[in-house]
């Protein structure tokens, strides 16, 4: 297929900005993770060390295994909720598209609103705790944020509130797409509504299924601007998450290396995730 | 990576003022209300001289994105006039070989003599002025509510660690939270300071935290530092965490709280809060701590500039360090001057008690820079050491393993 002049005239300053800026600047963290940079950019390379040392450190193990507990429990949660609420919105409810806004609202804030309106909602001395007190159960308690073993969890709640309303709306997408006489055929033959959602309708969403998983996996990678907001990294460093190395390491700690071999790692377990995805959907895009 | 190309523009578009009136251009992170007044200071008498200020505000107290954003412009080999620096940081930039030579104006102003010792181990590197120190923080610090001490019958001011738990103590028993503290890795941190001169004195403090000496690092003396933190644990609320330094401060000024440890800049809270020095509240230094001092000082990194720049720059760094300015600038700061020889007739009765101390510990030899605020050890360093105390102070670490991590710590 070939484009007019016109519209490739039209398309290539994005087109450019975009080589430059994210492809080019890739590139440049490539480079700069293989170089001995410390608080300016140094060009001279000098190998692998600073990978070296991002795998000995501390810190990077600390968020790597957040990272996996956030990331499971994140991406289950949104999944779980989202197909819960699209399945119950299909309901032929009234005032659907009321719901619907109400459950998407959330993903129209930006985390660090999200994440500064938990922090005070999950903060003992101001927020939930003190509320329930206030009604008179006074034995409540509910202190997970100051908790450094139970921190992460909260980041978990919050981001799954953000989300799991984005992944209702992919899910409903999906319900709406599917074949009505196959339900219909069933409902003739007696099945019940949850036996229908089991074994005909949830099994023909799988491609909404790896879609809503390739969002959520880099959304996870890349959350950063939630837990800043929400724990600031804390209690001690018990809610850091690769992004807060990478930011803190490059910008605060004069390790300019060692934060772009961190982001490379980054870079790559999100591209292990989104790429053989796209790479099925440009299939899919040639031959469909 | 994007936000630094719009760093990189927007400096680009600040940098070419089209006035040719002289003008310095001035990097800092000095955006709340105390900190704007006292820059004030500097800045009405460069305009006295006809120089215009450049003011280039980035916020965030820690100056993260300030450093951002001066990386921008150094790399575009465009920097600042002056740039606020502190501790390690001074070191590194010079270095990268891109600090200015102020030693002629040293000469002729006679800086050598006037600025403390162990301030001049960052505004000199190498045998060259490139900083005009401006103020200098001291740290060891305690702030306490007097009220709240007379009804915990806390009569008089503690003069020994021991001393101090044991009011302390009185005053958790009476009801209130015995120590107002923000769970936030800098707060411990700035604690951790006070805490080390209070246990080994300084000889052992510099051993430890500046020579990095393992022996020192791993010593029983580094074993009771930690414990001591966590007798301090034990005062705390059990809310503290994430909290702001200024609400802890807040706890104390409203009375829902007897002590706080933290450096002379709480003072400006107080002040704000109209709050009367020796009436409303008391200062003193860190029980144990008395004749010594752990110290940040701010100052300005002077940057090669072009010749066109050279004469305002050299005019606003002796600003800087004019008697006047050191005077009026601190007292609205809440620190003390940089230099030994100024009066402290204007100051209150904690910035009075300070500049005591400071002119001692600096005769003594007693001066130290501060661990947390990043005047002891280099950046990476300082952030290991962040690393565990922040565990520690959170109950990840018990206090053998924190001084084994303090060790290997020191080796990042």
């Amino acid at each position: 297929m070939r484009a007019h002049l016109l519209a490739r005239l039209l398309i290539s300053p994005s087109a450019l900005l975009i080589l430059v800026c994210v492809y080019g600047y890739i590139a440049f963290t490539f480079y700069l993770s293989f170089t001995p940079s410390t608080l300016l950019p140094q060009y001279e390379l000098t190998g692998g060390a600073s990978y070296k040392r991002l795998v000995g450190l501390e810190n990077w193990s600390v968020a790597l295994s957040n990272l996996w507990v956030f990331a499971s429990l994140y991406i289950g949660f949104a999944l779980v909720l989202g197909l819960g609420l699209a399945i119950l919105i299909d309901q032929k409810i009234r005032a659907e598209s009321a719901f619907r806004s109400i459950f998407l609202y959330p993903m129209a804030l930006s985390f660090i609103v999200t994440g500064t309106a938990w922090k005070w909602l999950l903060d003992p001395g101001v927020g939930l705790e003190r509320s329930v007190h206030m009604f008179g159960w006074t034995s409540f308690s509910f202190s997970w944020i100051k908790d450094s073993e139970l921190a992460i969890y909260c980041v978990v709640i919050a981001a799954v509130w953000q989300t799991s309303g984005f992944v209702m709306a992919m899910f409903l997408a999906g319900l709406r797409g599917v074949d009505s006489e196959q339900v219909n055929a069933a409902r003739v033959d007696g099945a019940k509504t949850w036996q229908i959602y089991l074994r005909i309708i949830i099994p023909q969403l799988g491609p909404v299924f790896v879609s809503a998983f390739v969002i959520l996996c880099h959304m996870a990678v890349k959350s950063y601007d939630l837990v800043i907001a929400l724990t600031n990294g804390g209690p001690g460093r018990s809610t850091w998450l690769p992004s807060v190395f990478m930011y803190q390491y490059t910008f605060t700690r004069n390790e300019m290396a060692v934060g772009a071999a961190s982001a490379v790692l980054m870079l790559i377990a999100i591209g292990v995730v989104v790429l053989p995805y796209l790479y099925n959907e440009m299939n899919k895009a040639k031959h469909g | 990576m994007k936000k630094s190309i719009a760093m990189l523009t927007a400096a680009m578009a600040i940098a070419f003022p089209a006035a040719a009136q002289k003008n310095v251009e001035v990097l800092h992170f000095w955006t709340s209300g105390g900190e704007a007044a006292a820059l004030g200071v500097l800045k009405s008498n460069l305009e006295k001289q006809g120089i215009k200020w450049n003011d280039m505000p980035v916020a965030g107290g820690g100056g993260e994105q300030a450093m951002t954003a001066l990386r921008a412009r150094v790399t575009s080999g465009n920097p600042p006039s002056a740039v606020l620096l502190m501790g390690y940081d001074l070191v590194d930039w010079a270095n990268q070989g891109v600090l200015a030579d102020l030693n002629p104006l040293a000469a002729k102003e006679g800086w050598d003599k006037v600025v403390p010792a162990a301030v001049q181990r960052f505004t000199k590197q190498n045998g060259k002025w490139i900083a005009a120190p401006l103020a200098v923080h001291s740290i060891n610090w305690v702030w306490a509510n007097k009220a709240v001490l007379e009804k915990a019958g806390v009569t008089a001011e503690p003069k020994t660690w021991d001393e101090f738990i044991a009011a302390a103590e009185k005053v958790q028993k009476a009801g209130f939270i015995a120590l107002a503290h923000g769970g936030q890795p800098w707060q411990e941190a700035t604690v951790f300071d006070s805490v080390v001169l209070a246990t080994g004195g300084a000889e052992f403090y510099r051993k430890a935290f500046v020579e990095l000496d393992s022996k020192a690092l791993s010593s029983p003396t580094m074993l009771k530092v930690f414990q001591r933190m966590g007798q301090l644990r034990k005062l705390v609320d059990k809310d503290f965490s994430g909290r702001d330094w200024n609400v802890a401060s807040g706890m104390v000024i409203t009375g829902k709280a007897g002590f706080q440890i933290m450096g002379d800049w709480a003072k400006g809270e107080f002040s704000n809060a109209q709050k009367t020095p020796g009436k409303d509240y008391t200062c003193f230094p860190v029980p144990g701590t008395q004749g010594s001092v752990v110290f940040l000082s701010n100052q300005f990194a002077m940057f090669k500039v072009g010749a066109d720049k050279a004469d305002a720059q050299t005019k606003m760094a002796s600003a800087s360090l004019d008697p006047a300015v050191q005077s009026a600038f601190n007292v609205l700061k809440g620190a003390v001057p940089a230099r030994t020889d100024v009066s402290d007739a204007a100051f209150d009765i904690c910035g009075k008690r300070a500049m005591k101390e400071l002119a001692q510990s600096n005769k003594a030899n007693t001066l130290v820079g501060s661990i947390a605020h990043g005047h002891a050890s280099p950046t990476a360093v300082k952030n290991a050491f962040y690393d565990v105390i922040t565990r520690h102070f959170n109950g990840q670490l018990d206090d053998a393993k924190a001084v084994a991590a303090m060790v290997s710590a020191s080796k990042s």
